[in-house]
Formats: C-alpha cells, sequence, structure tokens
C-alpha cells in the first residue's frame, strides 16, 4: 500500500488523518482509490470531467510527478504521495 | 453558520505592509495558527512568500511554489501550528474573491484579501470557500491586541 499525505487543508476530508495508506500500481490509481474510500474529498482533486484539478501537485518522494510520467508514475508498496496545493488567485481579469 | 477568525492587530498590518510594499503587484503568504479546525479561528503568524507570477501578469495574479507551500507547513509544524489560511492583495480593485480565486480555492484554509489603492492599503476581508465549492463565504475578521 502506498501512503498518501494530505496537507492539514484536506484531512477534514479523510477523518482527520494526516496520512493514508491505499492500494494502486500508479500514482493515478493510488489516488483514484483515495477519492473513492473518501468521497467528500472527491470533489476537491478532480474537476467535472473527471481531471484531477490543476491546484492539485503530486509529489512521489521527493519528486513532481510532472516530471515522471504523470498519473502513470508508478506507484510502490512503500511509496510516499505527497499532495501539495498550488496555491494560487488574483484580482480582476487580465 | 458563519465564520470568524481572529487576528492579531500586528499581522493584519504586517499582511497590509506586505501589500504596500508589493505594489502595484499582488502580493501572497500564509497565515498560521493553532488548532486550526477551532472555531473560531486564530491567525496568530503570517509568513510572507515571493509571488512566483512575474511583471505584468502579477498586477493581477499571484502563485505560490510547492517549495514555499512545504517550507510553511514544516515551519507551522515546528512552532506546534498549521497553516490555516493564505493572504493575498488586489491591486487597484476590491477585496472581494474573483473568479480566478474561486476556481483556485482550496476548502478549509481562510483566504484574507486586502485591497491597495493607489499604493495605499485599504479593506481587508475574509473568505472560506462553501462545501460545493460554488461561492465563498465570508468570514468576519476579529482583530485582537
Ligand atoms: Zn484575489
Amino acid at each position: 500500500m502506498a501512503k498518501v499525505i494530505l496537507p492539514t487543508a484536506l484531512r477534514a476530508f479523510v477523518d482527520g488523518q494526516k496520512e493514508v495508506e491505499v492500494a494502486g500500481g500508479t500514482v493515478g490509481e493510488v489516488l483514484e482509490s483515495l477519492a473513492s474510500g473518501y468521497p467528500d474529498l472527491k470533489q476537491h482533486l478532480y474537476d467535472g470531467d473527471g481531471k484531477l484539478r490543476a491546484y492539485v501537485n503530486v509529489f512521489i518522494g521527493e519528486d513532481n510527478i510532472r516530471d515522471f510520467g504523470g498519473l502513470a508514475a508508478p506507484a510502490k508498496e512503500d511509496s510516499v504521495v505527497t499532495l501539495v496545493p498550488a496555491i494560487a488567485g488574483g484580482g480582476g481579469a487580465v | 453558520m458563519g465564520w470568524r477568525v481572529l487576528v492579531p492587530d500586528a499581522v493584519v498590518a504586517a499582511v497590509k505592509a506586505e501589500a504596500e510594499a508589493a505594489y502595484p503587484y499582488e502580493c501572497c503568504g500564509f497565515l498560521l495558527g493553532p488548532d486550526g479546525g477551532a472555531s473560531p479561528r486564530a491567525a496568530t503568524e503570517m509568513i510572507a512568500v515571493k509571488n512566483e507570477r512575474e511583471g505584468d501578469p502579477a498586477r493581477r495574479r499571484f502563485a505560490i511554489g510547492p517549495a514555499d507551500f512545504l517550507a510553511a507547513e514544516r515551519e507551522a509544524e515546528a512552532q506546534g501550528l498549521d497553516v490555516v489560511g493564505i493572504y493575498h492583495s488586489h491591486p487597484d480593485h476590491p477585496a472581494a474573491p474573483s473568479g480566478t480565486d474561486l476556481e483556485q480555492a482550496f476548502p478549509w484554509y481562510t483566504y484574507i484579501i486586502v485591497a491597495v489603492d493607489k499604493g495605499a492599503a485599504g479593506e481587508v476581508t475574509a473568505w472560506r470557500l462553501a462545501g460545493n465549492r460554488g461561492a465563498f463565504e465570508p468570514e468576519e475578521i476579529e482583530v485582537t491586541p
């Protein structure tokens, strides 16, 4: 089981846990099983089209999965997957 | 239910000072506090971070990189606090969340927005994402000594 570490903002949706152990062969599968185990979390991880939201950075160990095949990056039994918010916003229209 | 956040006068002043120093660009940073789940919540510390947006886009947008986020969470943990929110400024724009703010918003955090009018910090407001992600709900700021 891979371990997923969540930022404080998302812990309320996984019964207050900081880490959750989830099965999956890829990072994408790990996150999908996490979301199906905790339905309240799902809308904050995925958009209406089922795509991972742009504001969720996913790290496996120290590496951003962007550079390692994205959601297809392999997850091992002892993988540590960290969800890191990409904080962004702004004022008026550009 | 009405959200409420307690913010020391010194933190409000520091956020306003950051907003004025960054003008005409947006400033951004984190708010830290004890027991983030408490009601009312307290935001007792602030950490200013670099706006990853640069040049003209930084007048209307801000972004915080993952390294800054992880550093803030580590700093919070070292102090026995949580990252409880994010602040940013709206140069020459009202202190109300924009559509962009809503799209990018995380649940749970307190979002503090400070309006900066021609270089002078003005209204400071706070917001939380509603449960269905459809809107921000206002959070009352109580300034404490
Ligand atoms: Zn904004």
